[in-house]
């Protein structure tokens, strides 16, 4: 396969690369205009977006790229989420004396970087897409440097996301040292009929690596640090599109590759699965700061849609993609509110800030109201439907008992998310809130209308476009 | 008359957008801004009375099966589907004809965000109609779940001192019930590979599998019904819930779990019931006994209702189950009566809660001097509850038990003692509260139900005795229906 037809199946990478290096070059020479530079990157993103959407589908160099009905599917949500949080935080840095151009060209890198994870099949660009989108989302952490929370978190995240690099790299090697190729489709050949324990030991390590991007229990341990230290509309950036890219990342591998060890991986991803919904419920319990809180709820969710794509079928990658999808509208809605809301200047961020919000702030209480219960499950908000697929997949393949272990989980985490609630609208307001900021109040409410109702008439399309998006990755 | 059934549900729904209309263009504390909500409020649930009353003299009795019915296709192979059968539509009336009850009750009763209050209520009543109507099984779940929320923020925000606790209570031990039975849901979706309900009435599982999803749907059932031992979140709901909020879970909320017995456990799952008719029956006794003690020792007038409400559910669960004609026959028509009875009930107490602001018995005595309206009123329905002839109560009583004693003898027998227990209890706290002298000073001034409460009350008092002499009219509506199911069952457990 010639090097032009590969560039053919890579124009949302082209598009992305050349625009972030265009409007580094632009950011350099003219720094005061990088309000432009961050619009000027919404632009970008959106075409990477629309170029997803009509490219034709195929493979390039040597199979390392595969752009497929799923790897545009999730291409196109992840540029999209990408580009909401580009306005989030440029403005919210800007209020705050940053006006770094970097801020939107980094969420470009990090795009670019994910979208390498969607298509990536072999293991050198599986590779290469974690770590370039890693790297950004590093230096994203630590962006606002006069913060020492912030450097702090940026720092924990780069050592713990140096290790689970290496874990990657280790089981990478092994893989290939015994299965004889980096490609998926010839892992796929030689583990046919039964994988060697060489390649099954390199996939555990391959596993543990891509469960700590996801930040799967019990690979979790620098989520709640990094999203508390990290600004805010930054968490809103990573605790929504790098999960979707990680996961769709995981299908391919596992689906393209190793789907002749699926009982094997099966069982580490319910594993896996099932310590996360618990870790998440039992752990969120204790919290007093949202970020943190939600930190441990995205890990109760990561684990809900581990156990979807445990189900090892289309049914089970499908409800995995549904539930990716409608949770990053949640978090990022989630994280919109919180960067919008101030008190007195100060960030509200506890749980007890939010007292009597309804009263302060209808409109955000009713999104943040709407995010919790969505994320809680409860119908008819997003949360919940997304919750039916993935249950629905798992029942499907057997799993009967974790799905009804990870329902009973969620009403642990209930709990939590029912506080919040009843913070916002039972307590009284210890004193008026600041005028929130304009962009992350129109994202937030926007979002939150998603959740409910556009939601219910939004799946009418996601689904067919989900189910042909799953049949992409190999498993039956 | 297609359309009917979603115009019906979600006419309070208009209800809602007008509400939030005015909130846009007016402060919400302000006076005219709260009194114009409480009557798009009320103007709204007597519209959708109106509706359910136009739908029940357009429908059928002498067809068994679903009328109404509404169907389009969604995503994921579900559907939107509504109907309702002979069982359901009463249902529906029931929920239609106690809201505007509630309104006008609360209109004096709700002074602060009386928006949010009449947005909740009337959001509560679309997902209660919801519940009774939707005929696709992850639809009925969206209403039921649903409910929660208004619910949990009506109890938590206009409720009593300990409303926090009570709302949490209630929404927790709710949800995890439910969320047994979306396990079930899912897997039977997956098994019969439809949502809709009337396919998944005639489906046939396995019976093994059958145990499992009866005991899941039983999960959410029995704790929103409430049967002992799972009923004790319903005293707190009750006392901290405002009066109308109570009203509500009295009337309708709690009627869901006995619906939802009717509707699935019984058809979808018959040898799995017949397998559990003892628990069920042993449950039911405990219940009619036990709680009615309980119910004698509490020094909370609101307290005491809720117990004695559970005791009814009791005969309700007993009927049901018994498999026969009179059993299911009783069992609907007792949750009716118990629907207008116990609303009655907490709206009595409502009456001297807003004057007096206690619900303790021992505070007052001897009201009957100063309320003489008040004291017929609430001995009305003292009789009613304690299944007097010529109210609604002794029907539904009367019928189950019969229906239980062709089942078991001796349930029925036990459960015989339960109508005298009621009797005792709700006599004396009548005799406490109303009879006597007055002592208490801060009675001497307490005044008789103003023009305001007879209207609340009258329609009331016209049901209970209606339904107390005329049974055939309930009768003939759910005749063909329950005829239907209880032949179904009966050919299934090869009875």
């Amino acid at each position: 396969m010639s090097f032009s037809a590969g560039l053919a199946v890579a124009y949302p990478e082209l598009i992305l690369a050349v625009g972030a290096l265009a409007l580094l070059v632009w950011g350099a020479f003219a720094p005061k205009t990088s309000a432009l530079v961050g619009w000027a990157s919404v632009l970008v993103l959106l075409g990477a977006a629309v170029a997803a959407a009509v490219q034709p589908f195929g493979s390039g160099f040597a199979g390392g790229l595969v752009f497929d009905a799923g790897a545009a599917f999730a291409k196109v949500a992840i540029y999209l989420a990408s580009a909401v949080c580009v306005p989030l935080g440029q403005r919210w840095f800007a209020r705050r004396g940053v006006t770094n151009f970097e801020f939107p060209i980094l969420i470009l890198i990090a795009a670019l970087g994910m979208g390498m994870m969607a298509s990536s099949g072999d293991l050198i660009s599986l590779y290469v897409g974690v770590e370039l989108h890693s790297l950004a989302l590093y230096v994203l952490a630590a962006m606002y440097r006069d913060d020492a929370r912030a450097s702090e978190a940026g720092l924990k995240y780069f050592v713990l996301g140096a290790l689970s690099s290496g874990l990657l790299l280790y089981g990478a090697s092994l893989i290939y040292g015994f299965a004889g190729s980096v490609v998926f489709s010839d892992i796929a050949v030689a583990v046919k009929g039964g994988a060697h324990v060489g390649v099954l030991f390199g996939l555990i390590f391959l596993i543990c690596g891509l469960a700590f991007k996801v930040s799967a229990a019990p690979f979790h341990m620098w989520t709640p640090d990094v999203y508390e230290g990290a600004p805010t509309p930054v968490v809103a950036f990573f605790a929504a599109a790098p999960k979707l890219a990680a996961m769709v990342l995981f299908a391919r591998a596992l689906g393209q590759g190793f789907a002749g060890a699926a009982p094997q991986w099966q069982e580490v991803l319910v594993a896996l699965g099932l310590i996360s919904v618990a870790v998440g419920a039992f752990a969120g319990l204790a919290q007093k700061n949202l970020k943190r809180l939600w930190a441990y709820s995205s890990i109760a969710n990561v684990g809900y849609a581990l156990l979807g794509l445990a189900s090892g079928d289309a049914q089970g990658v499908q409800a995995m993609l549904v539930f990716m999808v409608l949770y990053m509208i949640d978090v990022t809605g989630f994280f919109a509110c919180l960067a919008a809301l101030s008190r007195q200047g100060r960030a509200m961020e506890t749980i007890d800030d939010m007292a009597g919000l309804i009263k302060e702030q209808p409109g955000l209480a009713l999104a943040m109201t709407a995010f919790s219960l969505s994320a809680l499950g409860l119908p008819p908000f997003s949360g919940f439907w997304a919750k039916v697929y993935v249950f629905k997949a798992a029942i499907h393949a057997g799993l009967g008992p974790a799905a009804v272990a990870g329902l009973v989980g969620s009403v642990v985490a209930a709990f939590y998310y029912l506080r919040l609630v009843k913070v916002i609208w039972f307590d009284a307001a210890p004193g008026a809130t600041d005028r929130p900021a304009p962009e992350a109040r129109i994202i937030a409410v926007a979002l939150a209308l998603f959740t409910f109702p556009v939601v219910m008439g939004a799946l009418y399309w996601i689904d067919p476009l989900a189910a042909t998006a799953a049949r992409a990755f190999g498993l039956a | 008359m297609t359309g009917i059934l979603s115009l019906t549900t979600f006419a309070p729904i208009l209800g809602v957008v007008a509400i939030l209309i005015l909130r846009l263009f007016g402060r919400s504390e302000d006076p005219k801004t709260m009194g114009a909500a409480k009557w798009i409020a009320l103007v709204t649930t007597l519209a959708t009375f109106a509706l359910s009353v136009l739908m029940l003299t357009r429908f059928d009795p002498n067809v068994a099966g679903f009328q109404f019915v509404e169907d389009a296709p969604w995503f994921a192979g579900l559907h939107y589907r509504m109907g309702v059968d002979g069982i359901s539509v009463l249902f529906v009336l029931l929920t239609t004809f106690l809201m505007p009850l509630c309104i006008v009750a609360s209109w004096k009763a709700i002074g602060v965000r009386v928006l949010e209050y009449m947005i909740a209520f009337l959001m509560l009543e679309t997902l209660m109609i919801g519940v009774f109507t939707a005929l696709d099984i992850i639809l009925f779940y969206v209403f039921f779940e649903f409910g929660l929320i208004p619910m949990f923020l009506i109890i938590g925000i206009w409720g009593g001192q300990r409303r926090v606790y009570a709302a949490f209570k209630f929404f927790l031990y709710t949800l995890l019930g439910s969320v047994l039975m979306l396990a079930a849901i899912l897997a039977m979706i997956q098994i019969a590979g439809t949502s809709s309900i009337p396919a998944l009435m005639v489906y046939k599982f396995d019976p093994g599998l059958q145990t499992w999803l009866w005991l899941a749907f039983f999960a959410s059932f029995a704790v929103k019904m409430p049967m002992w031992p799972v009923h004790t979140w319903l005293p707190d709901a009750h006392v901290e819930a405002p009066t109308a909020g109570s009203v509500i879970l009295a009337g309708v909320l709690l009627k869901m779990g006995g619906y939802g017995f009717l509707r699935f456990s019984l058809p979808m799952f018959p040898q799995a019931s017949q397998l559990f008719t003892p628990l069920i029956f042993a449950l039911s006794v405990i219940a009619v006994i036990y709680t009615s003690l309980v119910a004698f020792r509490q020094v909370d007038i609101k307290k005491l209702i809720a117990y004695s409400s559970v005791a009814h559910m009791g005969l309700v669960t007993m009927g049901i189950f018994s498999g026969n004609l009179q059993g299911e026959q009783g069992a609907i028509y007792q949750m009716l009566s118990h629907g207008v009875i116990s609303g009655a009930l907490f709206l009595c107490v409502g009456v001297i809660y807003d004057r007096m602001h206690t619900r303790e018995i021992a505070f007052y005595g001897g009201l009957v001097n100063r309320m003489p309206i008040y004291a017929a009123v609430f001995m009305l329905f003292t009789m009613g509850n304690v299944g007097l002839p010529g109210t609604s109560g002794f029907v539904g009583e009367i019928l189950s038990m019969t229906g239980t004693y062709g089942a078991s003898t001796w349930t029925a027998i036990l459960a015989a003692t339960g109508v005298i227990l009621s009797a005792v209890y709700m006599l004396t706290v009548y005799r406490r509260v109303v009879f006597g002298e007055i002592v208490n000073q801060k009675l001497a001034a307490i005044t008789d139900l103003d023009w305001r409460e007879v209207v609340i009350f009258a329609p009331l008092m016209v049901a209970t005795l209606v339904m107390g002499v005329a049974p055939s009219l309930v009768f003939n509506v759910t005749q063909a229906s329950v005829d239907h199911l209880t032949a179904a069952y009966r050919a299934a457990i090869g009875g």
